[in-house]
């Protein structure tokens, strides 16, 4: 384990006021990254500025500070575009976050495009923003869910995807990285025997984006969802990247202003893209700060951000693979930095109670994951995830705490 | 024993501890001292959920007084709960009813009171005074 790498975890901890505070008398360790991450200074000035010196309603005004609220939105876009390699900035959506963003393509594309006897997929890693949805669909329209099965590692059993698609299927609809277990998903395979039979493939990207470089032209996705706030970005911003020949066919989502073309009382017409998607006054100073988020994390920069992060999962598995009475849940071969795992014996709940009393935040529970728990029979685990402002002392510090746990709840 | 008097003696009982440690030893053990619920009353119906961890709770009412079993998967909340029990079982519904519950936040442990926590407690003690309101009006 190379600690004496040159990644500049002093300066970016400086970045992240958040980290500097005590939590019941210790120094916080916040592992909790994958329900939602901490924010740079930056991505704070920005919104602190927006509100004190820039705000007022976009693409309406004529006057300067709608102009130029509208530009820097504008701006953002484009940087999403750019981050994600989309070919068009029309094709990226603001939304309030990855659920909506999956809720816009269940209700639109589904209007579209399911019928009744129609198949779409999922796996049985998803989180529950990528199932409930779909049921909702399959059940408005009388279409069937096809769920991949999930192995003992916590992987997609990827014989029996194949098998999954039918001359029904209209969507695919997975996740990039599984939130519970940390896996990274085959979602180049599953997108390659999707489109041989020309059936569209959704991303749930919310764990993908925050840690690694994602492309969408590359994977060929045909909708790929994200959120800010787990990419060091502000709540109730989101992203839906669709490919424009989707997108063009899809129904609005909502009504309301800025989607509309024309409106008369019979009957409305509909903006371009994607305004189209796009109703009502936005998060402005949430959809304008995630460009600094994204800055932010590319001037750390993505294959850094990745490599740091997996030597941190590496000396954690590496910690706890010393203690006994550890049972592990997700081993996939390829994973994010995150550890899922039980106490032997020991509900996840308690083990969260006591790192919080040592100022060690962890996730404890179903992770909105209630079908890998059932796949398990576990009531949840307790999850470790971490970004690229944890170092590896909070990881020693962090084993230390689970030994104490054990030795107070064993 | 009042129920004021049951929580006061808790509060007591908690004073002698120095650290929270120590404080959630003293709870881990109340837990594992607690007898698990009877298996007839292990059942949905007895079941508060919470988020995070699940408590079963039963009622026992002779005519003139309620008695409480509890349980939980977890065993940080099975010693709370177990302390509620002790001082909520063996009183009439009137009693519970009007019972103002502050051990739990007295003893340092405000934070199982929490609602946002999602611990099971909360709702436990909602079902308990849900019981004695209903008994208290029959």
């Amino acid at each position: 384990m190379n600690e004496t790498m040159a990644f500049p975890i002093e300066k970016i901890r400086e970045d992240f006021p958040a980290l500097h505070q005590q939590v019941n008398g210790h120094d916080l360790i916040y592992l909790d990254n994958a329900a939602s991450a901490q924010k740079p200074q930056v991505v704070i000035d920005t919104l602190k500025h927006y509100y004190e010196q820039e705000h007022a309603n976009i693409h309406r005004g004529v006057h300067h500070l709608s102009a130029a609220a509208t530009d820097k939105y504008e701006l953002s876009r484009e940087a999403v575009r750019q981050h994600l390699n989309a070919e068009h900035s029309h094709e990226i959506v603001f939304t309030r976050g990855t659920s909506e963003s999956i809720n816009l393509v269940a209700y639109s594309f589904g209007k579209a495009f399911v019928q009744e006897g129609d198949e779409i997929i999922v796996s049985a890693l998803e989180h529950h923003s990528n199932l409930v949805p779909w049921q909702i669909l399959c059940e408005d329209k009388g279409a069937t869910l096809k769920v991949i099965p999930m192995t003992s590692t916590g992987e997609w059993d990827i014989e029996k995807v194949e098998e999954l698609f039918s001359s029904k299927t209209r969507l695919v609809a997975v996740s990039h990285v599984s939130n519970a277990l940390g896996t990274v998903n085959p979602v180049e395979k599953i997108i390659a025997w999707a489109h041989e039979r020309d059936v569209p493939v959704l991303l749930d990207g919310a764990q993908a984006v925050p840690h690694m470089k994602v492309d969408v032209q590359q994977l060929d996705c045909d909708f790929y969802a994200f959120s800010a706030h787990k990419a060091y970005g502000p709540t109730g911003v989101g992203v839906l990247y669709g490919k424009e020949k989707w997108l063009d066919q899809m129904p609005p989502y909502q009504g309301g202003g800025e989607m509309i073309k024309t409106v008369t009382l019979e009957k409305s017409t509909w903006n371009e893209l994607p305004f189209k998607f796009e109703a009502g006054t936005p998060h402005i100073a949430g959809g304008i700060a995630l460009k600094s988020a994204l800055e932010y994390m590319n001037k750390v920069g993505l294959e850094e951000i990745a490599s740091y992060e997996d030597q941190l999962l590496q000396r954690a598995v590496s910690h706890l693979s010393e203690m006994d009475g550890i049972d592990y849940y997700g081993t996939a071969s390829h994973k994010a930095a995150v550890l899922s795992f039980l106490l032997t014996g020991v509900h996840p709940y308690d083990v969260g109670v006591i790192l919080d009393k040592l100022g060690i935040a962890v996730r404890t529970g179903h992770h909105c994951t209630e079908p890998i728990m059932q796949y398990f029979g576990i009531p949840g685990t307790v999850r470790a995830s971490f970004a690229f402002y944890n170092t590896f002392e909070e990881v020693d510090r962090f084993a230390e705490g689970l030994k104490r746990a054990q030795r107070m709840l064993s | 024993m009042s129920i004021q008097e049951a929580q006061e003696e808790l509060i007591e009982e908690f004073a002698l501890f120095e650290d929270w440690m120590e404080k959630y030893e003293y709870i881990i053990d109340l837990g594992k001292d607690l007898a698990p619920i009877d298996e007839a009353n292990r059942m949905e119906e007895n079941l508060v959920k919470g988020c995070q961890s699940q408590v079963w709770l039963a009622a026992d009412f002779d005519g003139n007084q309620l008695t409480f079993q509890a349980d939980s998967d977890a065993i940080i909340t099975k010693g709370i709960v177990s302390m509620v029990t002790r001082v909520l079982s063996g009183h009439t519904p009137q009693e519970i009813v009007d019972a103002e519950l502050f051990f739990v936040d007295q003893i340092g442990l405000k934070e199982h009171l929490s609602p946002t926590r999602s611990n099971g407690l909360v709702s436990m003690i909602k079902k308990i005074k849900a019981y004695a309101l209903a008994y208290s009006m029959a």
